[in-house]
C-alpha cells in the first residue's frame, strides 16, 4: 500500500519536473496554440501580409492605370471588385499594393526602434550610474512631446517621403522601448541568479546574452507587437496629412487622403482604405494581447 | 508636499531646455532657411545677406539658439513669414479652438473608459467583459481620422443631420447650432482616450479585486459601495496619470481630426504652417504644445501625489 502511494507521488513529481524541464518557450507555444482568437488573428495577418507581398499575383488591374471615364465607381463596376478611386484607378488592386508601403511603414520603424532603443535600454539598465542618467534623461526630453506631435514635427520640418516617415516614427518609438528595456534590465541585474553567475566568474557579455536578454526579450516583443499597430495608424495618418509617402504610390493613408473629397460623391468607396488600416492594426493589437497572456508578462 | 512640487517644477527646466534644443535642431534641418523662402531667387546677393543679417541668420548656431530661446521664454513667439502677423495671437486663438473639442472629448472618453473598464473588470470573464474589452480594443485600433470621415459620410452626407465641416457661425458657445458642430469632432476625438483608459482601468481593477484587502473588507461585512470606493481609490493614481497623458495627446494629436473636420485649431495651424513652410509658426506651435504637455505632466504628478502619499518621496 505504502509503496504504491509513493510511486504515484513520485511519478507526479517526475511529470512536474518533466513539464518544467520542457522550458518556458514550449509552454508559451502551447498556450498560444490553445488561444483561438490569437490563432485566428495570426492567420488573418498572414493573409494580409501575403496579399501585400504577392500583390502582382492577386491584383486584377495595374494599380497606377487611371481612367477618366471610370471615376469613383461603386464596387462591382465593370470588373472593379471594390470600385475605382478619384482618377479611375482600381481600388482593389491599389489596396493590395498599398499594403506593401503601409506594412513597411508599420514594421520598419518598430524594428529600428527595437534595435536602437533596446540596446540603449540594456546599456542604461546594466551600467547604471552616470550612463543610466544620461540615457534616461535624454529620453525624458523626447517623452515631453506627445508622440504624434513629434512625428509630425520631424516630417513637417524635414519634408515628406518614405525615408523621413520611417525616421520620424523610429525616433518617436525609441523612448518607450528604452524605458521598458531599461526597467527590465535593472530588475534582472539585481536578481540572485545574476549575482550567482557573476560570482562564478561569468563575463558581462555572457551574463547579458544568457540571462538578461532572455528576460528582456519577452516584454519587449509583446510591446513591439502593439507598437506596430500604433505605427500603422500613425504612418497612415502622416500620409493622410500629406506628410508621408508621396503620390502616386499606393498607401492606405494616402488613398484615404486622396479620397477625402470623394466622400461627398461616393462615401462608400471613400471609406474603404480605412477598413484595411483598422483590420491590420486590430490584428496586431489582439496578437499583442495574446502574446502577453501566453508569456504572462506585464508592462 | 510643497517640496515635492518644487522639485517637480525644477526638474521640468532641463527637460524644457532639451525640448527647445530638439525643436531648434529640427528647425535648422529644414532644407533652406527662413530667408530663402522670403527672398526671391533673382535677388542680388547683398540684399539676401542684408535680410539674413536682419533675422540674425548670419550668426553662429549657438548664438542663434540663445536668442531664439530667450525670445520664446519671454513670450515673443516670432512673426509669421507668410501673414506677417505675430505668431502668439494666431496660436492663442487656435489653441482655444482646440480646447473647445479637446475638453469635451476628454470628459466623454474618460467617463466612458472608466465605466466600460470597471464594468468589464467586475464582470471579468463573462460575455459583458468580452464585449466591453472588444469595444476598448477597437477604440485603440481604429484610425480616428478615418472614423471622422465615416461619421461625416453618414451624418453629414447621407442623412444631412449634423454639420461635418468647420465650427459654425461666429461667437462660439452660444446656440444649438454650435453644439451641433461640436458633436462629430468630439465623438471622433474621444475614441482613443476611451479605449486606452478603459483597458488600463480594467487591468487595474482586476488586479485590485484579487488583493486580500478586498476579501477582508467583504468578509468584515462592509457595504458594497464602500468596497467600491476603496477599489476606485486604489485604481485612481495610475488611471489619473494616463488621463493626463491622454489629454496632452488630445491637444497635440488633434491635428488629424481637425484636418478631417476643417476645425480651425492648433492642429490646422500646424498643418497650414507645414505646407506654407512657415518655420516660425511651425517651431513656435510645436514648442508651445510640448511645453503644455510638460505642464500637464507636472499637474498630473502633483495630483497623483495628493491621492497617494507613497509617491511623495
Amino acid at each position: 500500500m505504502a509503496t504504491q502511494e509513493s510511486i504515484v507521488v513520485s511519478t507526479r513529481a517526475a511529470v512536474r519536473r518533466a513539464e518544467a524541464g520542457r522550458g518556458y518557450w514550449a509552454r508559451v507555444r502551447e498556450r498560444l496554440f490553445a488561444d483561438r482568437i490569437t490563432m485566428a488573428v495570426t492567420l488573418l495577418l498572414f493573409l494580409i501580409i501575403l496579399s501585400a507581398v504577392a500583390a502582382p499575383l492577386f491584383a486584377t488591374h495595374d494599380p497606377l492605370a487611371s481612367s477618366v471615364l471610370a471615376r469613383l465607381k461603386s464596387p462591382g463596376y465593370k470588373g472593379h471588385w471594390l470600385g475605382t478611386d478619384e482618377v479611375g484607378r482600381d481600388l482593389y488592386s491599389r489596396m493590395l499594393y498599398g499594403g506593401r508601403l503601409s506594412l513597411l511603414c508599420g514594421v520598419a520603424p518598430v524594428a529600428f526602434a527595437l534595435l536602437i532603443g533596446g540596446s540603449l535600454g540594456l546599456l542604461a539598465g546594466y551600467s547604471g550610474g552616470f550612463v543610466n542618467s544620461l540615457i534616461v534623461r535624454s529620453m525624458d526630453v523626447l517623452y515631453a512631446f506627445p508622440s504624434i506631435l513629434l512625428a509630425i514635427a520631424i516630417c513637417g520640418m524635414l519634408g515628406s517621403g518614405l525615408g523621413n516617415t520611417i525616421l520620424a516614427l523610429t525616433v518617436t518609438f525609441i523612448p518607450p522601448v528604452v524605458r521598458i528595456s531599461e526597467t527590465v534590465t535593472a530588475q534582472v541585474r539585481s536578481a540572485e541568479f545574476v549575482e550567482a553567475a557573476r560570482a562564478t566568474g561569468a563575463s558581462s557579455s555572457s551574463i547579458i546574452r544568457n540571462h538578461i536578454l532572455n528576460n528582456v526579450l519577452g516584454p519587449i516583443l509583446v510591446y513591439a507587437t502593439s507598437l506596430i499597430s500604433i505605427a500603422i495608424i500613425l504612418a497612415a495618418g502622416l500620409s493622410f496629412l500629406g506628410l508621408g509617402v508621396s503620390p502616386p504610390d499606393a498607401e492606405w493613408g494616402l488613398m484615404l487622403n486622396n479620397l477625402r473629397q470623394a466622400i461627398w460623391v461616393n462615401p462608400m468607396v471613400a471609406a474603404l482604405p480605412g477598413v484595411m488600416i483598422f483590420l491590420t492594426s486590430m490584428c496586431f493589437n489582439l496578437m499583442s494581447d495574446g502574446l502577453r497572456t501566453a508569456m504572462d508578462v506585464r508592462i | 508636499m510643497w517640496l515635492f512640487i518644487a522639485r517637480r517644477i525644477l526638474y521640468a527646466i532641463p527637460i524644457l531646455l532639451g525640448v527647445s534644443l530638439v525643436v531648434f535642431v529640427l528647425m535648422k534641418m529644414v532644407p533652406g532657411d527662413a530667408a530663402d523662402i522670403m527672398i526671391p531667387p533673382e535677388a542680388p546677393k547683398d540684399v539676401a545677406d542684408m535680410i539674413r543679417a536682419r533675422f540674425g541668420l548670419d550668426q553662429p548656431l549657438h548664438i542663434q539658439y540663445f536668442r531664439w530661446v530667450t525670445a520664446m521664454a519671454s513670450g515673443d513667439l516670432g512673426t509669421s513669414i507668410f501673414t506677417n502677423q505675430p505668431v502668439a495671437g494666431e496660436l492663442f486663438s487656435a489653441l482655444l479652438n482646440t480646447l473647445k473639442i479637446a475638453i469635451p472629448a476628454a470628459f466623454l472618453g474618460f467617463a466612458l473608459g472608466i465605466v466600460l473598464g470597471s464594468l468589464a473588470a467586475f464582470y471579468g470573464g463573462t460575455r459583458l467583459d468580452k464585449l466591453f474589452s472588444g469595444v476598448a480594443i477597437a477604440g485603440v485600433s481604429l484610425p480616428h481620422y478615418w472614423v471622422g470621415m465615416v461619421l461625416v459620410a453618414i451624418f453629414a452626407v447621407s442623412y444631412n443631420v449634423l454639420p461635418g465641416q468647420g465650427m459654425g457661425p461666429e461667437g462660439f458657445p452660444a446656440s444649438w447650432e454650435h453644439v451641433k458642430h461640436l458633436i462629430l469632432p468630439v465623438v471622433t476625438l474621444s475614441l482613443i482616450p476611451m479605449g486606452v483608459v478603459s483597458r488600463l482601468v480594467r487591468a487595474n481593477v482586476l488586479e485590485i479585486l484579487s488583493m486580500e484587502f478586498v476579501s477582508a473588507m467583504q468578509a468584515k461585512g462592509l457595504k458594497e459601495p464602500r468596497v467600491l470606493l476603496h477599489i476606485m481609490k486604489n485604481a485612481a493614481p495610475s488611471a489619473l496619470a494616463l488621463m493626463g497623458l491622454q489629454f496632452g495627446y488630445l491637444l497635440g494629436g488633434s491635428i488629424l481630426v481637425e484636418t478631417v473636420f476643417n476645425w480651425p485649431g492648433s492642429g490646422s495651424l500646424l498643418n497650414l504652417a507645414i505646407f506654407r513652410r512657415d518655420v516660425p509658426v511651425l517651431s513656435a506651435t510645436i514648442l508651445v504644445l510640448a511645453t503644455i504637455f510638460v505642464v500637464i505632466n507636472i499637474v498630473v504628478d502633483v495630483l497623483q501625489a495628493l491621492i497617494d502619499p507613497r509617491i511623495r518621496r
